[in-house]
C-alpha cells in the first residue's frame, strides 16, 4: 500500500482510452464497474473533445459479482460491435475487473466477431498511464502491421502522439511540416488519428519517428525487430535537438546533407541582449522522462539558465535520466511522490520551474513562477492556438513560454534599487503577470527557520535580509544559517550575513 | 438490456428501469465537498490507482491546499497476500496522522478493490479508533461505484457518522446533508425566527458538536440523496419529516411549513418569517423564468436531485419536462416531489447511456442536464447542456438561492441565443 495525495499519471487502463480515442474506427470495451466512467471526462472536458471516448464500460455492480459478471461483458462487447461497427475492437479490464479474472479476451474471442479482437493484459496494481498507452498500441501494431512494399518516395511514419498528451496534435503538425521541408512524406501518423487499416500499411514506410517513447517506444521495437525499419532516437525539441534529428533522419536515409529552410528564432531572441537576465537563472524541472531531458538540454545551453534540480515521475525513464542528470552534475529525482517534489522544490528554491499541472500548483504555493512543459497538463495547456514543442516553431513557443512568468530585464534592477516603493515591490511578482503573484502566506522556508532557532536573526540583519529579492531570499537565510552554524555562532548580524554572501559567492 | 416498464403508482407516471452502461461518477467523489464541508476529517480511500486518479480529475486538480483526501493505493504485493493489508493500512494511517496532527476524524473509506478483495475496513476502523483514542476517532463507510453512485457517498458517510452518535431523549431538530456555509446559516435564521433553536446539522463542520440522536430527535433531509441515512435515522428511533425539497420559493416554503408543523410553530410567526424572503425568491425567479418558460428539459441522471430540481424547474419556471432521468428514486424522500409532476413526463431510474442517448437525440430538448463525459460531445450535436455537477458544488438551497438555481438553467440557454460563431460541430 503507498499513500498519494495526488499521483502523475492515471491507471494503465486510462492509457489503453488514450489510444483508442486517438484512433479512429476503433472501440475498446473495458470491463468496469460504475464511475470507472470519469475517464471520458479527460477527453470531454481537458481536452475538449466534441466526441465521446470510443469506450464502453460493463457498470458491474456488486449484486452481479454473486451472479453473471461474464454474461455482462459478453453482452456488451456484442451490443459495442452492433451499435458503432468498429474494424478493430479492444478488449480489457480496469483495476476492480482484473480481481474478478472474467478473461475478457477469451469471452470476446469466443463471440466469433468478424474483426479483429485484441485482449489486453493491463496490470493495473503494477504499471500506469503510460505503460498502459505504450502496451496498447504495441498489441495493435503486432496484430495488424503486416510487411508490405515500401513507398518509392522516401516515407515514415509518426509514431506515439495520442489523445490527452501534451501538445501531441500541434507537434503532429510541425513535424510533418518539417519532414515536407526535407522531402519526406508521413505515411501514417499513429495512432492519434489512424484507423486499423492505416496500421496494416506501416510497413510502408522507410522509418519511424519515435516521437514520445513514452507511448511508442515498444510498437517502434517490434517494427524495427519485424519490419526492418530503423526509428529515430532524439526527440526534436529545442534547436540542438531538432538538428540532431535532422542529422538523424540524414543517417537512417543516406542523405548526411539534409537541412531545412525555416530556422527557429530561439537562437537570436537568445543571443540578444534583453535576454541577458536570462543568464544563470536556477530552474528545476520536472515531468516526464523525455520531457524533462530535451527542456534540460534547452534551459542549459541555449536559454543560459541553471538547472539545479531535475527528475521524473515514470520509472520506465529513470536509468537514461539519471546518467542525464549525472553529465549535469546532478543526481536525478525519481519519484510519484508529489510531497516529495514540493519538498525538493522548497529546498532548493529555484527561481523558475518547468513542471506539470502538479508543480504549477507547487509554484503557487510557494510563490515560484512555473511553466508547463509535460504532462499531467489540465485544460489551459491545450490552447486554441498552434503551440507545438517540436521543431522550429516548437522551440519559438517554449522561449515565450519559459520566458513570460519571469520578471524581464530592467524591472528586475529597479526592484533591487527600489525594494521599499509599495506598488512596486518584488512581493507583487512580475508587473506584467498577476497570475503569479507569489502567494505571501505560505512561507517555503518557514521550516527551516524553525529549525535553526538556536541561532537567533539579530534585527538589522532581518531587515537586510528582507532586502534580498524573494526568489533568492530562502537560500541566503539558509546559506547564512548554516555558514553561522559551521562557525559556530549563536547570532546573526549584518556582517554575517555579507561574510556569508561572500563564502558561498561562486 | 430490456427497458421494463414497472408502475411506481406515484404521480401515475411509469418508471423507466434501465440496466446497462452508467455514465455516472461513483461515490467517492462525495469527498470533494465531504472534505471542506468537515474541517478535522481526512477522508483515507483504501483503493487502487484508478480512485486517486478519480479524485484527482473529479477535483479538476483545482484543489490549491492541501487536500483532506489521500488514497492508501493497493499494490500487487497487497493483493498477492504477501503484504498484510491490515498491517500496511496502519503504517499509512500512522504516516497520515503523524503528518496531519490536527485531524480528529479519520474516515477509512473502501472502494471497488478494497470491496472485492474483502479487506474488513469496519473492524480496522474500531481497531484504529481504540489505538488513536481519544484524539482520533476512526469511521468506514464505501464510496465504491460496485455499490454506491456520485452522491451516495456522501449517504454512506452521514449514514456511518449516524450509526456512530451518543443515544439522547433530547428534544431537537436534525438536518440531514451537507450545505454550504452560507446556506446553512440562512437555514438555521429561519428556524431560530421560528422559535426551533435545537437544531442539529449533519455532517458536522468539527467534531467538537456534540451530536446526539434518539426518539425525540425530529429529522428532516435537505438533500433528496440521504436514503440510508434515512434509514439509520430511523432504526435510531428518530422521527422524519417528509416535505418536498427546499428549491425555489414553492420548495422551500413546503419545507420549512412541514417543520413548523412538526414543531407547533403558530401560523402567524411562520407567515411572518417567510414573508419577506419569500416574496424577495418569487420576485427574483420570475425574472429569470422569462428565459427558462416553456423551454424543453431533459435530465440524464446524475446526483439523485434530478426529480426535486423537475419539479422546481417546471412549477415555478415553467419549463416543458421530457425525461427526468436519477440513478436511483427513493421514494420515502423524493415522493412529493415526484407528485408534482405532471403524468406525461418520462421518469426514468438507472441508465443505459446509449439507449438515452438515443433518447435524447429523438427529443432534442432546448436544455439537456448531464455529466460531463457527455456534456462536449452533446453541444458538439448542437444541443445546449447543463453540467449537473455543478448543482452538487453550488448554493442552489432555500429562497435567497432560488433565483441562482433557475439562473444556472439560464444561462446556456442565454449564451447560446447570444454566440454568433457559427457551426460548431
Amino acid at each position: 500500500m503507498k499513500l498519494s495525495v495526488w499521483t502523475y499519471e492515471g491507471p494503465p487502463h486510462v492509457g489503453a482510452i488514450r489510444v483508442a480515442t486517438g484512433m479512429k474506427k476503433v472501440h475498446l470495451v473495458l470491463h468496469a464497474p460504475q464511475g470507472d466512467t470519469y475517464a471520458d471526462l479527460l477527453f470531454t472536458m481537458i481536452e475538449r473533445r466534441n466526441h465521446r471516448p470510443p469506450v464502453t464500460y460493463t457498470t458491474f455492480q456488486a449484486r452481479d459479482l454473486g451472479s453473471d459478471t461474464a454474461t455482462l461483458f459478453k453482452t456488451a462487447c456484442l451490443d459495442a460491435y452492433n451499435r458503432f461497427k468498429p474494424d478493430l475492437l479492444l478488449v480489457g479490464a480496469s483495476c476492480t475487473a482484473e480481481l474478478i479474472q472474467d478473461d475478457p479476451g477469451g469471452l470476446a474471442e469466443a463471440l466469433g466477431l468478424p474483426i479483429p479482437v485484441v485482449a489486453l493484459e493491463l496490470p493495473s496494481y503494477q504499471r500506469k498511464e503510460n505503460f498502459g498507452a505504450d502496451e496498447t498500441f504495441y498489441q495493435i501494431v503486432r496484430r495488424l502491421a503486416v510487411p508490405v512494399e515500401r513507398s518509392e518516395n522516401i516515407t515514415c511514419n509518426l509514431i506515439g502522439p495520442t489523445a490527452l498528451g501534451f501538445r501531441h496534435r500541434d507537434d503532429i503538425v510541425e513535424l510533418t511540416k518539417l519532414l515536407d521541408d526535407l522531402g519526406i512524406d508521413v505515411n501514417v501518423c499513429a495512432p492519434m488519428g489512424a484507423t486499423p487499416a492505416d496500421i496494416a500499411h506501416l510497413g510502408r514506410a522507410h522509418f519511424n519517428v519515435l516521437m514520445y517513447p513514452e507511448t511508442g517506444e515498444l510498437a517502434c521495437r517490434h517494427l524495427e525487430r519485424h519490419l526492418d525499419q530503423p526509428f529515430t532516437k532524439t526527440v526534436p525539441i529545442g534547436v540542438g535537438a531538432t538538428a540532431d534529428f535532422i542529422r538523424e533522419i540524414g543517417t537512417i536515409i543516406g542523405k548526411p546533407d539534409l537541412a531545412p529552410s525555416e530556422q527557429s528564432r530561439l537562437p537570436w531572441y537568445s543571443a540578444s541582449v534583453d535576454s541577458t537576465y536570462l543568464t544563470g537563472k536556477r530552474v528545476f524541472l520536472f515531468g516526464d522522462g523525455t520531457h524533462v531531458m530535451t527542456a534540460a538540454r534547452i534551459a542549459r545551453d541555449e536559454i543560459g539558465f541553471d538547472v539545479v534540480g531535475l527528475g521524473c515521475f515514470n520509472r520506465e525513464m529513470a536509468r537514461p535520466l539519471r546518467s542525464f542528470a549525472k553529465s549535469m552534475g546532478l543526481e536525478a529525482l525519481i519519484t510519484e511522490d508529489y510531497l516529495e517534489v514540493e519538498k525538493t522544490i522548497a529546498e532548493l528554491s529555484p527561481e523558475l520551474i518547468l513542471g506539470t499541472q502538479m508543480e504549477r500548483h507547487i509554484g503557487k504555493r510557494l510563490g515560484i513562477p512555473c511553466a508547463v512543459i509535460s504532462a499531467p497538463v489540465h485544460v489551459q495547456d491545450f490552447p486554441a492556438r498552434y503551440s507545438p514543442q517540436m521543431g522550429p516553431e516548437g522551440a519559438n513557443v517554449i522561449f515565450d513560454t519559459w520566458v513570460h512568468p519571469l520578471v524581464m530585464g530592467l524591472e528586475e534592477h529597479l526592484l533591487t534599487m527600489f525594494r521599499d516603493d509599495f506598488e512596486f515591490s518584488d512581493s507583487a511578482g512580475p508587473s506584467h503577470h498577476a497570475a503569479h503573484t507569489p502567494n505571501q502566506s505560505v512561507n517555503p522556508t518557514a521550516a527551516v527557520h524553525q529549525q535553526s532557532a538556536e541561532i537567533i536573526w539579530l534585527q538589522d540583519a532581518e531587515s537586510e535580509l528582507r532586502k534580498i529579492p524573494f526568489f533568492v531570499r530562502g537560500k541566503a537565510r539558509r546559506n547564512t544559517e548554516k555558514y553561522a552554524a559551521d562557525k559556530g555562532f549563536a547570532e546573526i548580524s549584518i556582517d554575517t550575513l555579507y561574510e556569508a554572501k561572500a563564502h558561498y559567492a561562486r | 438490456m430490456p427497458n421494463d416498464l414497472a408502475p411506481l403508482g406515484c404521480g401515475q407516471a411509469p418508471v423507466l428501469k434501465q440496466r446497462g452502461q452508467h455514465e455516472v461518477f461513483c461515490g467517492l467523489t462525495s469527498i470533494i465537498w465531504l472534505h471542506r464541508k468537515m474541517q478535522d476529517a481526512f477522508f483515507l480511500v483504501v483503493g487502487s490507482r484508478t480512485c486517486a486518479h478519480l479524485l484527482q480529475s473529479a477535483a479538476g486538480v483545482m484543489i490549491f491546499a492541501e487536500p483532506r483526501f489521500a488514497t492508501a493505493i493497493l499494490e500487487e504485493t497487497d493483493l498477492a497476500g504477501m503484504a498484510d493489508a491490515h498491517v500496511e493500512l496502519e503504517r499509512n494511517v500512522s504516516e497520515l496522522l503523524s503528518r496531519r496532527p490536527d485531524v480528529k476524524r479519520l474516515f477509512l473509506v473502501g472502494s471497488c478493490p478494497s470491496e472485492v478483495i474483502k479487506i474488513d475496513l469496519a473492524t480496522m476502523a474500531k481497531k484504529l479508533s481504540e489505538k488513536y483514542a481519544p484524539h482520533v476517532n476512526v469511521i468506514n463507510f464505501s464510496g465504491s461505484g460496485i455499490e454506491t453512485t456520485f452522491t451516495q457517498g456522501e449517504d454512506a458517510c452521514l449514514e456511518a457518522v449516524i450509526r456512530d452518535l451518543e443515544t439522547s431523549d433530547k428534544t431537537q431538530l436534525a438536518v440531514l446533508g451537507a450545505l454550504p456555509d452560507v446556506v446553512q446559516d440562512q437555514m438555521l435564521r429561519l428556524l431560530t425566527q421560528m422559535g426551533i433553536a435545537d437544531v442539529m446539522v449533519l455532517p458536522q463542520v468539527t467534531s467538537d458538536t456534540h451530536s446526539v440522536v434518539g426518539p425525540n430527535t425530529h429529522f428532516i433531509c435537505a438533500q433528496p440523496f440521504l436514503g440510508a441515512s434515512y434509514d439509520e435515522m430511523v432504526r435510531r428511533g428518530a422521527q422524519p419529516i417528509s416535505a418536498p425539497f427546499p428549491f425555489g420559493a414553492q420548495g422551500t416554503t413546503a419545507w420549512l411549513a412541514a417543520i413548523a408543523d412538526r414543531f407547533d410553530v403558530p401560523q402567524s410567526t411562520f407567515d411572518a418569517v417567510i414573508a419577506a424572503p419569500k416574496a424577495r425568491a418569487e420576485q427574483a425567479i420570475a425574472k429569470v423564468a422569462e428565459t427558462l418558460s416553456g423551454r424543453s428539459i431533459f435530465f440524464f441522471p446524475d446526483s439523485q436531485l434530478e426529480i426535486p430540481l423537475a419539479r422546481f424547474l417546471a412549477n415555478e419556471c415553467g419549463m416543458v419536462l421530457t425525461e427526468v432521468g436519477s440513478p436511483y428514486i427513493h421514494r420515502a424522500l423524493v415522493g412529493h416531489d415526484l407528485d408534482a409532476l405532471a403524468d406525461h413526463v418520462v421518469i426514468s431510474e438507472g441508465q443505459d447511456v446509449d439507449k438515452q442517448l438515443d433518447r435524447v437525440f429523438d427529443c432534442k430538448p432546448d436544455l439537456t442536464v448531464c455529466g460531463l463525459g457527455l456534456a462536449n460531445p452533446l453541444e458538439a450535436e448542437g444541443l445546449s447542456t447543463k453540467w449537473a455537477i455543478e448543482l452538487v458544488f453550488s448554493p442552489i438551497h432555500f429562497y435567497e438561492q432560488a433565483a441562482d438555481l433557475a439562473s444556472l438553467f439560464a444561462r446556456p440557454l442565454m449564451r447560446s441565443d447570444l454566440l454568433r460563431v457559427g457551426d460548431v460541430a
